[in-house]
């Protein structure tokens, strides 16, 4: 594997859950050293939240934790201590960059903020992602994405008309906001470099999500209009939704979106007779028509896998696809193509998939190899060789709590 | 040019082929102070029949996604398939940093202008392909309406009713999330190339974006063998020593919908959560039943389902007699897990927003009127001047760029319009 990207790139990696380490993990999976400070005293959600290997708790056991933490290094120290404090500002000296992903304030209790770093390291690249943002009459708003996500406006905007707005279990802000994040977290590092001068960046997760939502905001503002949810339907588009699949709760996805494409699947439908109805015959027809359409539609997907239709239906160049569970993605031929999974061996729970860019660089591909750490995996590597402590200043925090082991961790995550 | 705009990515040049399939990566890039020019086909792009409209107006100088999409980009012409359009781009490859497109895998190959070729133009160069699902494979064929994207990366399946087909979100996100992870790689690239000199090509595929956005679920079928399925207003979770728990989280209320969190301890504030509205509920005297329940007792691995619904019951009945607003200034100040389900409008009159600054007014001088756009959500140390740009009117810049800057004449514009290269 030829030099990363980032190799030399050094993050000090306070952040909790999902948004602040996957920003982090975008920077380790192009070889910049990631160093992960977590407790055993307090794990952070994404170890005590799972899923866990074989649904057994443990510590180690949640793949949630491993996964948005590819490459990086663990260790274990308990910041509520003054010895451990001071053994952050010394991982603070040596990052370029430092993360944070608490409630506002949070980070201050430790010393950890970003003045206090900047007061460490002048230079010092410091990044603070939350809900709201840092400052604001809602900035203590108890968020977990799925909080924010109401908030931004995305609930109201999913589901079906004649029924409550539905949750999005992805807490889909959560997972757009590190990609925002990471675009201008880069272009701090090359302003870094021109200008010697550091920056701090303040994201709000819920305004992310709301430009995501752009268009649709847009038509409120200059149309006043509200928009609400649609089921499977296309304001501009007919047919257009889901359609049952031979199968246990199996669908596929179609989309007409032209007068040809809508000839080609009536050709690959046999040409049934109900499609010659010349109310079909036009765009503004089938969308008056579409609750019949659909129907006879889905007389003819039921006698097929979602696969069959898709491939019948995009070689004859109309829009198709398999509406995939996640069972699906694992043995989608494309995402194997793309090499999206990633499976590497965890001390703890074994060989386990993870994630890789959506972008692929043809002259720098990124280097996948370090699973998530179990916590505090990488004590000895960080303490010896990052942070120059002896063995008898390793042996001494160890015996003083500072540095956490698994018999600090709660009962119920105890490795067995 | 009139870029009053010194900031992160000063300096830098963008070419922007990308239709609506890519768009927002240009878009993004542009925020952080590129110079983006977006490069339509004579007579300006079919993108530009995007719905919404302005004043529902169909117009392609009134897509309000055209607007969003292509915010602080300049426009211009120029037809890449006539010899004199390739030579043009060519010599704007020579200058540029990046070039972003979103067309079918092989079309710029075709037309001479692959990475490959580009590369030899401009060592320098990274170009950012945008497709659904990535410049090579079985599927990179494939058409992908957002619907179609959003079900093959796996978003459809975890939202639904169990009595229906699961559902899209009503807002398109395939080729959004692309241009985002567009940018992110781009980004990686321009730090290679800024060590080193060398560009390279960065392939996208949505579809990925679209899995990277999925949180756990990928994970649960990994961990789990199950494959998550959206089940209507609830949360379920799933628990090692006892049957899965349904959490309802969606509840109507006076004016519209909340969510909240009632469930066990499992996640931290919890406690203090439920206990918190129990409190709000019994001051309005209502779940009575609740008063003096013992919230830390609670052990979200092994509650039964009937104890779970027999809290919620009285506390979904409380919330459905106040507003949103009241339910979330509450929530707020006592540290309830609540958020209002809130619909555009109340988006555009938050309070937050407003104090963060977040929207930016843009002036529209054709329209007559500002609009109000969503601002940049990351504020930085390190600030820098900046008055937004709308969207390029078609071939707005074409005598700015072609002639200001690239020393053809007026009347070679003319030549070149007729002949169907601008």
């Amino acid at each position: 594997m030829g030099k990363q990207v980032f190799e030399g790139v050094k993050v000090a990696d306070f952040s909790w859950v999902a948004v602040g380490p996957q920003v982090a993990r975008e920077l380790a999976f192009h070889g910049a050293t990631v160093v992960r400070v977590e407790c055993h005293r307090w794990p952070e959600t994404t170890r005590t939240a799972g899923p866990f290997k074989d649904g057994k708790t443990g510590i180690d056991r949640s793949a949630f934790a491993t996964a948005y933490n590819t490459n990086k290094y663990g260790i274990s120290l308990d910041l509520n201590t003054p010895r451990g404090q001071e053994i952050a500002t010394r991982l603070v000296q040596w990052a370029d960059v430092v993360t944070d992903s608490m409630s506002p304030g949070a980070m201050a209790k430790w010393g950890l903020d970003y003045e206090s770093c900047k007061k460490i390291k002048p230079d010092i690249i410091y990044y603070s992602t939350c809900q709201m943002g840092q400052e604001g009459p809602y900035r203590q708003f108890k968020g977990y994405g799925m909080l924010g996500v109401s908030y931004a406006g995305y609930c109201n905007l999913n589901g079906w008309p004649d029924r409550d707005p539905l949750p999005l279990f992805n807490n889909h802000s959560d997972f757009i906001s590190p990609y925002y994040l990471a675009t201008a977290l880069i272009a701090a590092l090359l302003y870094r470099r021109k200008t010697g001068k550091g920056m701090y960046l303040d994201q709000s997760q819920v305004e992310v999500g709301i430009n995501l939502l752009g268009p649709t905001v847009l038509d409120y503002m200059a149309n006043r209009r509200i928009a609400t949810r649609m089921g499977n339907r296309d304001q501009y588009h007919a047919p257009h939704g889901l359609f049952p699949c031979k199968g246990a709760d199996r669908w596929v996805a179609i989309a007409v979106t032209s007068d040809k494409e809508w000839r080609m699947l009536c050709r690959v439908m046999g040409n049934p007779d109900w499609a010659l109805d010349a109310r079909f015959s036009t765009a503004l027809g089938r969308k008056n028509s579409e609750d019949e359409i659909e129907a006879l539609i889905g007389e003819w997907t039921v006698n097929h896998t979602p696969d069959e239709v898709m491939t019948l239906l995009q070689h004859a160049e109309v829009p198709a696809g398999i509406v995939q569970k996640a069972e699906d993605l694992f043995s989608d031929p494309q995402l194997s193509h793309r090499d999206h999974f990633r499976f590497l061996e965890h001390k703890v729970i074994g060989r386990h998939a993870y994630h890789s860019p959506a972008y692929r660089l043809s002259k720098t591909p990124c280097d996948i190899r370090k699973p998530g750490p179990c916590l505090g995996e990488d004590n000895e590597f960080v303490y010896r060789e990052i942070l120059g402590l002896s063995d008898d200043d390793i042996a001494e925090l160890l015996i003083d709590g500072v540095v956490t082991c698994d018999t600090d961790s709660p009962e119920v995550l105890r490795a067995q | 040019m009139d870029f009053d705009n010194a900031s992160l990515l000063s300096g830098c040049r963008v070419l922007d082929l990308a239709d609506e399939k890519g768009a927002l990566c240009g878009k993004l890039l542009g925020e952080l102070g590129a110079d983006v020019i977006r490069i339509e086909p004579p007579g300006g792009c079919v993108s530009r029949n995007t719905g919404p409209f302005y004043h529902d107006t169909p117009h392609p100088e009134k897509s309000l996604h055209w607007y969003f999409t292509n915010l602080n980009k300049r426009g211009i012409t120029l037809n890449l398939e006539t010899a004199d359009g390739n030579d043009l781009f060519r010599r704007l490859v020579e200058s540029a940093d990046f070039v972003i497109e979103s067309f079918e895998p092989g079309y710029m190959e075709e037309l001479g202008l692959g990475y490959g070729d580009l590369e030899k133009i401009n060592p320098r160069i990274i170009m950012t392909s945008i497709t659904p699902f990535g410049q090579t494979g079985p599927y990179s064929g494939y058409k992908a309406p957002d619907i179609v994207g959003v079900a093959m990366g796996g978003m459809v399946y975890i939202s639904g009713e169990l009595d229906r087909p699961p559902n899209r979100l009503s807002c398109p996100q395939f080729y959004f999330l692309g241009g985002l992870h567009g940018a992110t790689g781009s980004m990686v690239a321009h730090y290679h190339r800024e060590l080193t000199g060398e560009g390279q090509h960065v392939d996208v595929s949505c579809q990925q974006a679209v899995v990277l956005s999925l949180m756990i679920v990928a994970e649960i079928w990994d961990m789990l063998q199950y494959s998550y399925r959206g089940m209507g207003p609830t949360y379920a979770g799933a628990r090692p020593n006892a049957p899965p728990l349904f959490s309802r989280v969606i509840y109507p209320c006076k004016d519209g919908h909340v969510f909240c969190l009632i469930t066990g301890a499992a996640q931290a504030g919890m406690v203090a959560s439920s206990k918190a509205l129990a409190e709000m509920a019994n001051k309005d005297g209502m779940a009575a039943e609740l008063q003096d329940y013992p919230w830390q007792t609670i052990d979200a691995a092994t509650i039964t389902q009937e104890e779970l619904d027999r809290i919620i019951e009285p506390l979904k009945e409380f919330l459905a007699t106040k507003t949103k607003a009241e339910l979330f200034e509450e929530a707020l100040e006592r540290g309830i897990l609540l958020a209002p389900i809130t619909t555009m409008k109340d988006v555009a009159e938050s309070p937050q927003l407003a104090a963060r600054g977040f929207w930016q007014e843009v002036h529209h001088p054709e329209l007559g009127e500002t609009i109000t756009y969503p601002g940049y959500p990351i504020k930085l140390s390190e600030t820098f001047a900046h008055t937004p740009r709308r969207a390029p009117l078609v071939s707005e810049h074409n005598e700015e760029v072609y002639v200001g800057e690239m020393g053809l004449t007026k009347n070679d514009l003319v030549f070149l319009k007729v002949n169907g290269v601008i």
